[in-house]
């Protein structure tokens, strides 16, 4: 079980350029994967543009009460990079004056950032959908949590919360010891306020990330079968279950490389390209802005820290939504992740 | 020769069977996708079972894809390893049956 980040470990892929030198490396048996923007060009897709922006996607801080074993952003209780409430009111501004309707705020564990309350609350007021990412375990970790159920409710929050498992052996294995207990009441909670439940409006829907180096199956198929067994195991409902492929990137990358699989890993990524997945990738119409203020295309860019391709408009203090409406999306080798078998993005399946 | 009967690398090139006999290759192949679609049984139902006939029929190419796409399934630890005992308890029993062929046989040649 992981006891702290890569970054307070001092590992070399807690460098965003470390990790970029082994994806785009010869593996050791020499292989070497085509470059994902090559892919993109045998369909028409390059250079990669946005459709629109709907998503304004706010990573508030890389603080977290859980270090995943496969966790993207290498968050962790060690990590101090926080979202200020300065930066939350530069994002406020260009939602208040642009058309942008959905706001998912993710995280580390985005509840930890003591302006989190604050920031829900004026971006409800501006009438914008709210998505949480919440890793569940938060809502049980400090007394100061307990009541976030009811302010989520309070403000119509869409709830979206990591659950790889419907039982603890793999749940555990992927976000540690008594994960899954502690996630079993957090949505027993969530589900007491109306969560989940039929008519009541308020969406709570889980995301599936493989514990370990295998692809989602069918999200549908999945979905039934994690509704019937924490329904009969555990009287827990919940609206969607989102089927998220794990991206090459940080700690899943390390976790891939460590237990051997990151070769066939990349293969079957590969392998899997869906030319209609690819035309139906998150960053088309989304931005991402890092709890610096600092824009990209998507989270995984952001952990990699490829900021976006849009001269002088690079920090939300500097957005521009035409020029990054036209900019050329960023693209490396951790892309092929997304545009696999059904596709991933963090709203689940794309095809 | 290679110097190993089974190797890993050889389960992708399954599809090439195809280059030496293109027709029935192909008619195998449609016809493998076709059985292992949704129907009457789950997708994930039949991974469990190929995962148990992979065992009886002591394949490791199976016994690797079929690991893989049970976890892919969303099947669990248990129920994969229940599947296998499924398989044990069929290929036992069909050992165990003969004793009967052999208890009439033990009446038919004594006294």
């Amino acid at each position: 079980m992981l006891k702290k980040s890569l970054q307070a470990q001092a590992l070399p892929l807690a460098t965003p350029e470390f990790q970029l030198t082994v994806l785009n490396q010869r593996s050791n048996s020499g292989k070497e994967f085509p470059f994902f923007g090559e892919k993109l060009a045998q369909h028409e897709l390059f250079p990669l543009k946005p459709t629109g922006i709907q998503i304004f996607q706010v990573n508030v801080g890389k603080m977290c009460n859980q270090i995943c074993r496969h966790c993207h952003v290498d968050a962790g209780p060690d990590r101090k990079e926080i979202m200020t409430r300065e930066t939350m009111l530069e994002c406020l501004v260009i939602l208040a004056t642009t058309s942008i309707d959905t706001v998912d705020i993710t995280g580390g564990a985005p509840e930890m950032n003591p302006d989190f309350r604050w920031f829900v609350e004026e971006i409800s007021k501006l009438g914008k959908k709210i998505m949480v990412r919440c890793n569940l375990t938060i809502l049980l970790a400090n007394p100061k949590y307990y009541d976030l159920p009811e302010f989520f409710k309070a403000h119509n929050v869409h709830v979206v919360s990591s659950l790889p498992y419907f039982a603890a052996s793999r749940t555990d294995a992927q976000r540690g010891e008594g994960v899954f207990e502690k996630s079993i009441k957090a949505l027993q909670m969530l589900n007491a306020v109306g969560y989940g439940q039929e008519n009541s409006g308020l969406q709570l829907d889980l995301v599936y990330n493989p514990a370990g180096a295998f692809l989602p199956g069918s999200q549908s198929s999945l979905e039934k079968e994690f509704k019937r067994r924490l329904k009969t195991g555990y009287h827990i409902e919940f609206n969607n279950l989102l089927a998220i492929t794990n991206l090459p990137v940080s700690r899943f990358l390390d976790y891939l490389l460590e237990s051997r699989n990151y070769e066939a890993y990349m293969e079957k990524l590969v392998n899997a390209f869906n030319p209609i997945a690819a035309a139906k990738v998150m960053c088309r119409n989304t931005i991402s802005v890092g709890w610096d203020g600092f824009l990209y295309d998507c989270d995984f860019n952001q952990m990699l820290d490829l900021k976006v391709a849009a001269k002088h408009s690079q920090h939300i203090r500097d957005f521009d939504l035409e020029k990054l409406s036209t900019r050329h999306i960023v693209l490396n080798q951790h892309c092929y992740g997304c545009t696999a078998g059904a596709g991933s993005s963090c709203g689940g399946e794309t095809v | 020769m290679e110097n190993s009967y089974y190797n890993p690398a050889d389960l992708p090139k399954f599809g090439s069977i195809t280059d030496l006999q293109p027709e029935m290759g192909k008619k195998f192949f449609s016809y493998y996708a076709e059985v292992f679609k949704e129907g009457a049984l789950t997708e994930r139902e039949k991974s469990l079972i190929a995962l148990a006939v992979a065992h009886a029929v002591q394949c490791p190419y199976c016994i690797d894809a079929y690991t893989t796409d049970s976890l892919e399934k969303g099947a669990d630890e248990n129920q994969m390893m229940e599947a296998i005992h499924v398989a044990a308890a069929i290929k036992g029993g069909a050992t165990l049956v003969h004793g009967v062929q052999m208890m009439n046989k033990i009446k038919e040649v004594s006294m």
